[in-house]
């Protein structure tokens, strides 16, 4: 893309927001999830009058907003579009833009603003929300005169989509958006900054396929990066071609198929044990588009001591920031993967590392003990996977059932899986779902949910009523904060100081207040005989499933520990 | 070990607190920051002197750097031939009977007084760090009673010798 590009445009006699929302239909976009207020009245009034350009879809929080903003963002694979108001409206939305810079996630974010001539004089629901977001976003305007709106509006859109995506905030001030401006508007796109590299050097792939022909052992590592790219199609064919190993992040399920038999599943903290071992073992080890997370290394003493590690990441700071990369290679996921599939296919001398690795899979599955009475989160889960075929898209919170989403649900493709990784927020999981379901209005939505999360947005239950879209949420209810009763357990002598709720709302009468159909279950039994259809109809649901609280989450690599020092391997 | 480390950058608002940030945020030891206008409309001039403990950590900060969207070009200059240049103002208690004393010490360093009270002067010392620092050491049996440092500016020298012989003129180590 050209840095720089000029248009003139003729304009007849508009307000800055109108401004605005001609940007916005220019940038293609078509639904906007945003909140209103004082500071964005003359916004919202150019969205009224642009009737029938948007759907403009309204939370009952500015958190519920942009957290369906990044589900959305996610699963179509392009910028979400958010609107909050100056003050309270911004700050609520400050956790979904720290959510979206860890994860990598495209949004732009637009603010409304006190009116420049009162900036700086604590006025009425002023924040300094350029101060506030500066080192939560990838970049972030305030914009100081009406002629340069619709620049910064594209700028934005450009930055937040391309090289490493992120979030993008665009502060307006209301006399800039209420300003009626009849003059010339000068696109003028300008960004001598910023200029990502794309392509791969052809010399560190070069070096990446020597080295991958002298490898006994072998691992691929797979990171949203590859999902951000698109570069899917292209890793299998990679994957294929050599036969190697993969093992995935977290945020990068999905990227190669998790039924492939090359797949080893998860790695990291809660990854399965052949996942681990095999990158912990290997003597080449291939990242493409993760950052090497505190959460997937493990103690980095213990991480890859072995590896000759070759990084591709499109961003250079994140190539040899935790893991030093012999063979760092600058450039997008699809690009990079492409110059490695046009070199030529030699077989690899790895056997007997494909059959340790498979041995391992098959030795150390995940494990849990099926019970007749309860219900057993884990196999919740799986039994998710098997009524919707593995083929739903499926948002989690932040948590054990978070975990358990993560091993036991396959996901054969990417931009099927939303979850909250960096910035591990809970709150995330059910509004996400409301803007992945809008992105994909085919398939079925489950949002995966903690009792605990669920309860810290739980008020977008609004939207679907108001929409009728067909989100299933699953509440994995073990009445506690699992994943810290977890730790409280483990690490300190089982104080459960705060962790465990007795107190519960009664989610099915919570349901119905909304009109939603609500489902109690507490047994395997009843399990069976409700969820499918729950799953296969096109209703929304809010389904309480009672699971056993003791139940942990393993194998589990504690905090400090190397890869190869797993606990809960083995049943 | 220290750097100099220098970044040009776009002049939109919030530059200097997205950078400042970042280097807060990401745990770096700044010694000095100085920032100004350049030969091109739009564009300043940062220069830091930064602690960092090896090479790794100080590849983090300029990759770090170079990420930010107004920040157009950065340099690691320490080793380059390179003018870099400190200016401090040091308020020095004396009466009429030691100035002269004082204007003895300064003129080597070819500082100059600025301003005059009865019990105070003003050094106007320019140069590079160390030598402020000596300066500063010699006035300070005086009492100083202000001081202000701008903290270092530099760039390259018009000449850059071969590479061979760059840590030679190496400011800081
Ligand atoms: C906003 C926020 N506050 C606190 C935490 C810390 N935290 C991580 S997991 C967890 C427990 C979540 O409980 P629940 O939603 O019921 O999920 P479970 O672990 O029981 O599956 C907590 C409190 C967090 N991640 N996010
Ligand atoms: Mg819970």
């Amino acid at each position: 893309m050209k840095a720089e590009a000029s248009v003139k445009e003729q304009t007849a006699t508009k307000t800055g927001a109108d401004l605005l929302v001609e940007s916005l239909i220019e940038q293609g976009v078509d639904t906007l999830f945003g909140y209103p207020g004082g500071a964005v009245l003359p916004i919202y009034d150019a969205i009224y009058r642009a009737e029938g350009s948007f759907d403009h879809v309204l939370p009952r929080h500015e958190q519920g907003a942009i957290h369906a903003a990044e589900g959305y963002a996610r699963v179509a694979n392009r910028a979400g579009v958010v609107i909050g108001t100056s003050g309270p409206g911004a700050t609520n939305l400050v956790t979904g833009i720290a959510d979206a810079m860890m994860d990598s996630i495209p949004l732009v974010v637009f603010t409304g603003q006190v009116a420049k001539g009162v900036i700086g004089t604590d006025a009425f629901q002023e924040s300094d929300i350029m101060g506030i977001t500066t080192p939560i976003t990838k970049h972030n305007y305030q914009v100081q005169n009406i002629e340069e709106l619709p620049r910064i509006v594209k700028e934005a859109f450009h930055i937040a989509t391309t090289g490493r995506p992120g979030p993008v905030v665009v502060d307006i001030p209301k006399d800039i958006s209420s300003e009626v401006y009849a003059k010339d508007v000068i696109h003028h796109f300008h960004l001598p900054g910023y200029q990502p590299t794309l392509k791969p050097n052809p010399l560190q792939i070069t070096k990446l396929h020597d080295a991958l022909k002298q490898a006994k052992k072998p691992v691929i590592l797979t990171g949203s990066g590859i999902i951000h790219a698109g570069a899917s199609e292209e890793l299998r064919t990679f994957v294929r071609n050599y036969e190697i190993p993969v093992v995935s992040t977290l945020l990068g399920l999905g990227s190669y198929p998790g039924s492939d038999r090359l797949s080893l599943g998860m790695g990291g903290m809660h990854g399965t044990y052949a996942a681990n071992m095999a990158l912990y073992e290997c003597d080449l080890l291939i990242n493409i588009g993760a950052r090497f997370d505190d959460r997937l290394t493990g103690n980095l003493k213990h991480f890859a001591p072995t590896a000759k590690v070759a990084h591709v990441d499109i961003d250079p700071a994140e190539i040899g920031k935790n893991v030093p990369a012999s063979i760092p290679i600058v450039s997008d996921a699809k690009a990079a993967l492409k110059a490695l599939n046009n070199k030529e296919v030699t077989s690899l001398d790895h056997k007997e590392w494909l059959d340790q690795s498979w041995a391992r899979k098959a030795d150390y599955p995940l494990w849990y003990h099926q019970k007749d009475e309860d219900i057993v989160p884990q196999w919740l889960v799986k039994k998710v996977y098997d009524y919707t075929r593995g083929e739903a898209v499926v948002t989690t919170d932040v948590g054990q059932h978070q975990m358990w989403a993560a091993q036991y649900y396959h996901f054969d493709e990417p931009n099927r899986w939303v979850t909250s990784g960096g910035l591990g927020t809970m709150g995330y999981g059910f509004p996400a779902a409301i803007g992945a379901q809008l992105a994909d209005l085919e398939s079925t939505c489950v949002a995966i949910v903690g009792d605990g999360g669920f309860q810290m947005t739980l008020q977008e239950l609004s939207v679907l009523q108001e929409r009728g879209l067909p989100v299933k949420i699953i509440i994995v209810n073990n009445q506690a904060l699992g994943m810290v009763r977890q730790w409280q357990e483990k690490f300190y002598d089982g104080r459960f100081s705060s962790s465990i709720i007795d107190t519960q709302p009664d989610f099915v009468k919570l349901a119905e207040s909304y009109q939603i159909p609500g489902y109690f279950i507490d047994s395997p039994k009843t399990l069976e005989e409700v969820l499918p259809d729950i799953l296969a109809n096109d209703k929304p649901a809010v389904v309480d499933c009672r699971v056993l609280q003791s139940e942990n989450v393993y194998p589990m690599i504690a905090p400090g520990k190397g890869l190869h020092e797993m606990i809960g391997v083995k049943p | 070990m220290k750097r100099i480390v220098t970044a040009i950058v776009h002049n939109r608002s919030g530059v200097l607190n997205r950078v400042t940030g970042l280097l807060a945020k990401r745990q770096f030891n700044i010694e000095s920051i100085s920032v100004g206008r350049t030969e091109t409309e739009g564009v300043s001039k940062m220069t830091f002197v930064v602690d960092v403990e090896d090479n790794r950590k100080l590849e983090q900060l300029t990759k770090q750097l170079n990420k930010q969207i107004d920040v157009l070009k950065v340099s690691d200059i320490t080793d380059n031939a390179i003018v870099a240049r400190e200016l401090a103002l040091v308020k020095v208690i004396s009466n009429p009977q030691i100035r002269s004393e004082i204007q003895g010490i300064i003129e080597p360093f070819r500082a100059t007084i600025i301003d005059v009270s009865k019990e105070s002067v003003t050094v106007q010392v320019t140069g590079k760090s160390d030598k402020v620092d000596a300066l500063i050491e010699l006035l300070r049996p005086y009492g100083v009673k202000e001081l202000a440092r701008t903290g270092l500016t530099a760039f390259k020298r018009g000449n850059q010798p071969q590479q061979a012989e760059v840590k030679s003129y190496s400011l800081l180590n």
